[in-house]
């Protein structure tokens, strides 16, 4: 017996029965019978115990955060996890759900979805916001194709401050209509060369893409960029995380404003899953290009407050090729997950996580400084993590660090592999990017400048 | 219910950081948020009554029958859950050093390896996040793939008229033209058809096979050849793998690709709409066309390797949705070979089991033997004003999750079910029976069923309202 399957053996024959059938092979006979498999050439199936213990085992081979500290960034966070959290995500009744479209019992999940809608509203300062993407980067392709499509332009500026892995994505999508994407550079203080953004934007571009805070950590100046790129979409990347302390991108007159929803109450999960979020400002006519399901209030016939799906006249399952997008699985377990973390931590929690995040950077990067190894590589102001540029052995320093159960800072040279043909940003490699959270304490922070200072 | 947001009173906390053991550092006051952010002031305890109530407003597989046609809506095993919330393999990050996340490759790439076993493939990348994001990912080799021959006429992607609309807004989103192939009588590609419609245009096929009929496309050896001939490649859409598999390969039946959907042929859950994961396998000669990086091993060692000259680039950031694929791979290791195969066979066999008694109350329009899925039509009811969508909004009063309704659009009135080897004959019975009480009420009060449901937590919603007047986010009261 298994398992999972339930009918026994005195059931299928009254099942073949009643279907009409000698045997369950019979059920198959439409297909190429010459074609048929023999064996997979898979092991046998082992009990439930067994698997634990084989995964177990598998799992205690990767260095985890339970059991060192992290001080590595680059859109994947390590952040404390509030334990209600991992409480209610794990409910059988959220998770084993499919897409709301029986409504009327599907209360739950669109509800939790509207309220998702508003805080990310609420920390972007945007107008509208969809219910998910599948992460970060291809959120960040989709706006890219959103803004090609509502200004029927196809030229794409991408500062090269962005996250590459974002970027490489970018231009994936941008291959198959056609987009033009190209990229700006950066200044001394790692934000983006206003001069250069105002030099490549012309009369066929649809959209400029910057990130915020950017991939180095450096917060960029909106207001600077937005007065620069007018009659184009800004499209802004943003860390959601930092949204508490920092003023939104929608303040500063930004058109799409997208990210990874990962720091808010999601484990790292080696990258995924995690959520992209996806909001626009308050136009509906800008509404109607925009990709992924959307969520609203009506009400039922006895005049009950509900939620439903709407604006599907948008989504592929109605529209098929002439859909704004492709999108039909998104990432609605994240969103819980960002939902249920955001009202716990609330207004007040958020402002303390990002001051935290803050300072103890600073103290890192002070410290690290102090030694006389490091120097700052950009001047800008950082929120949670900084490049910095070292003079010494770098594979030592993180074998040190390993052996002090420090997972240490990113080597910036070995993101030049990530790109197809020549990159568009060729990372130095003495070149490390540390990020420091409110996960990390003052202790650990030390532990790591006392691995530094002996090198 | 009442929102988050309805419940917030100022001064309220749900959760507070630790305290600073560092000093201050003032950032620039003008990088510092001025406006004011308007989330719920809550204490743990209204967070988790306010989400558990929520909850309970939903259906779910843990609940109850869920027989969504072409979703695979199969049980959800917990060993899945617990061994994906290891912090092994939870609290990892995905550039660490390699020699830190050993298990972490070891496991993609077991999962890899068996998954091009099950379909018959050479090669495979883990990376697109959903079902949709597989088909970018696939139609986007198959430009690249005629691209590097140089051959820029191929501008076509051929496409059934019964295939989910993924199909063609995937092909959109890669700058194809979709050319749509009708069905025959029998639900079937119409051959015919299909030869009329190849040229030097055609990139290439997608077909969901079985289809979304529920029935396996007999021709598929002669539409495969069909399309190669042309010059075209076969995409294979896995939606119902669930059919098939251990009993057929795709690639054996001259696919070039293949998308998996892990969360419905390999039992993870649907998370009410999300993540999934949706891994592409092709055959040796697209390998060096798929996303980087791709996981390999150099004797014991596990690394990424990042040489394919040819690839698309990447869809998405890092490696794929990783803990989806921890929870397929225990289902794999628990089914085994034997399992995988049951599966099959059990699902193919409810699904005709279904059909058989179905087929007594309701009209099956095509009512041959069926794989994992069947269509059947309200069609009969319709003198009694009676929809498609009244009778299965009925069915939600008798506490079961209705079929998929209106879908493929090639049949009127319909519904499409698909029961999965993990219900037993006793639910299935207990299907039949409900839908036999509700046929006979639509004939003696067919008013009970326009006005249903009346049992649910909330009833029929105003979608025109919502779509006419949209409230997209609270704004307060």
């Amino acid at each position: 017996m298994d398992p999972y399957i339930p009918n026994t053996e005195l059931e299928v024959k009254e099942m073949l029965k009643t279907v009409g059938v000698e045997s369950t092979s019979a059920l198959f006979s439409s297909l190429p019978q010459e074609k048929r498999v023999k064996s997979l050439g898979l092991p046998k199936g082992l009990d439930e115990f067994n698997v634990f213990l084989k995964l177990k085992k598998m799992a205690k081979k990767n260095v985890d955060a339970q059991n060192f500290a992290y001080f590595l960034g680059a859109g994947i966070y390590n952040h404390i996890i509030p334990s209600a959290v991992y409480q209610i995500v794990s409910r059988g009744d959220f998770y084993t759900a499919y897409t709301p479209y029986q409504a009327e019992v599907s209360q739950g999940s669109l509800q939790t979805m509207f309220e998702f809608q508003t805080m990310i509203c609420e920390l972007t300062g945007m107008g509208i916001s969809n219910a998910s993407m599948y992460d970060g980067a291809s959120a960040t392709a989709e706006a890219m194709l959103m803004a090609a499509r509502f200004k029927k332009k196809y030229k794409i500026l991408v500062a090269d401050s962005v996250h590459p892995e974002y970027l490489e994505t970018v231009k994936t999508y941008a291959s198959g209509p056609g987009v033009k994407v190209e990229t700006f550079g950066h200044d001394e203080n790692g934000m983006v060369s206003i001069e250069e953004l105002k030099s490549k934007i012309d009369e066929k571009t649809a959209g400029v893409i910057v990130q915020y805070p950017n991939f180095f950590g450096v917060i960029e100046d909106l207001k600077a960029i937005r007065e620069s790129s007018k009659d184009v979409l800004l499209i802004v990347v943003t860390n959601p995380i930092s949204l508490g302390f920092l003023e939104s991108p929608g303040s500063f007159g930004a058109d799409i404003v997208v990210g990874d929803g990962q720091p808010l109450g999601i484990p790292m999960n080696f990258g995924g899953p995690s959520f992209g979020f996806f909001a626009i400002r308050d136009d509906m006519k800008l509404v109607r290009t925009m990709p992924g399901r959307i969520i609203g209030e009506t009400v039922d016939v006895d005049g009950k407050r509900g939620f439903v799906m709407t604006l599907q006249a948008r989504e592929q399952h109605i529209r098929r090729e002439k859909a704004t997008s492709n999108i039909c699985s998104n990432h609605a377990l994240g969103t819980l997950y960002a939902s249920v973390y955001l009202s716990l931590l609330g207004p007040h929690g958020l402002k303390e996580i990002g001051e935290l995040n803050v300072s103890k950077s600073h103290y890192l990067l002070e410290k690290l400084e102090k030694t006389g190894h490091f120097k700052r590589k950009f001047s800008g102001e950082f929120f949670n993590e900084f490049v910095v540029e070292t003079d010494i052995n770098i594979p030592k320093f993180k074998e040190n660090l390993l052996k002090a159960n420090i997972i240490g800072p990113l080597e910036m040279g070995k993101l030049n592999k990530i790109s197809i043909g020549t990159p568009n940003n060729k990372f130095s490699d003495g070149d490390l990017m540390f990020c420091v959270t409110e996960a990390n304490s003052a202790e650990e922070i030390e532990r790591l400048v006392s691995v530094a200072e002996v090198m | 219910m009442e929102l988050i947001f309805e419940l917030s009173k100022s001064g309220r906390r749900g959760f507070i950081p630790p305290r600073a053991d560092v000093k201050n550092y003032e950032l620039d006051l003008k990088y510092v948020r001025k406006t004011p952010l308007n989330l719920p002031e809550v204490t743990e305890g209204d967070v988790v009554r306010h989400y558990t109530n929520l909850s309970r407003l939903n259906y779910a597989v843990d609940i109850g029958f869920y027989p969504l046609g072409s979703c695979t809506m199969k049980y959800n095993p917990k060993l899945n859950e617990r061994v994906a919330s290891l912090p092994g393999f939870t609290d990892i990050h995905p550039y660490q050093d390699l020699s830190t996340i050993q298990g972490a490759l070891e496991l993609m790439f077991n999962l890899g390896e068996s998954l091009k076993k099950i379909s018959g493939m050479d090669a495979i990348t883990l990376q697109p996040a959903a079902g949709a994001h597989g088909e970018y990912t696939g139609i986007a080799i198959i430009r690249q793939y005629h691209r590097d021959r140089k051959d820029f006429e191929r501008d076509e992607i051929i496409i059934p008229d019964s295939a989910h609309g993924t199909n063609p807004a995937s092909s959109a989103m890669n700058g194809f033209k979709v050319v749509e192939i009708k069905s025959d009588d029998r639900g079937m590609v119409n051959v015919d058809e299909l030869k009329k419609a190849v040229s030097s245009h055609t990139a290439g096929m997608m077909l969901t096979n079985p289809n979304t009929l529920g029935i396996f496309e007999e021709n598929v050896l002669e539409i495969s050849k069909i399309v190669h001939d042309a010059g075209g490649l076969m995409y294979y859409d896995g939606a119902n793998l669930n059919a098939i598999m251990g009993q057929i390969r795709p690639g054996d039946l001259g696919f070039d690709i293949v998308h998996f959907n892990l969360h419905k042929t390999f039992s993870t859950p649907h998370g009410m709409g999300g993540p999934g994961s949706g891994p592409i396998a092709v055959k040796d000669y697209l390998a060096d066309f798929l996303p980087i990086p791709t996981i390999s091993k150099k004797g014991e060692e596990y690394t990424f390797d990042f040489s394919h000259k040819k690839s698309i680039g990447r869809v998405r950031s890092f490696y794929g949705n990783f803990s989806v694929v921890v929870k397929a791979y225990a289902y794999i290791l628990i089914m085994g070979e034997e399992g995988i195969k049951k599966a099959s066979e059990m699902a193919v066999l409810n699904a005709n089991y279904l059909r058989a008694k179905i087929s007594k109350i309701l009209k099956v329009p095509y009512n041959n033997t069926c794989m994992h899925e069947f269509v059947a039509t309200t069609l009969p009811l319709e003198e009694k004003g009676i929809k498609a969508l009244d009778f299965v909004k009925r069915m939600l009063d008798y506490g079961i999750h209705p079929p998929t309704v209106y879908f493929p659009m090639i049949v009127h009135e319909d519904i499409m079910v698909e029961p999965t080897e993990t219900e037993s004959k006793d639910t299935l019975d207990h299907f039949v029976d409900i839908v036999e009480k509700i046929v006979k009420e639509a004939e003696e009060n067919p008013e009970i069923l326009k006005d249903a449901p009346h049992k649910t937590p909330i009833r029929r919603l105003d979608d025109t309202r919502a779509a006419r007047n949209p409230v997209l986010r609270w704004k307060g009261n």
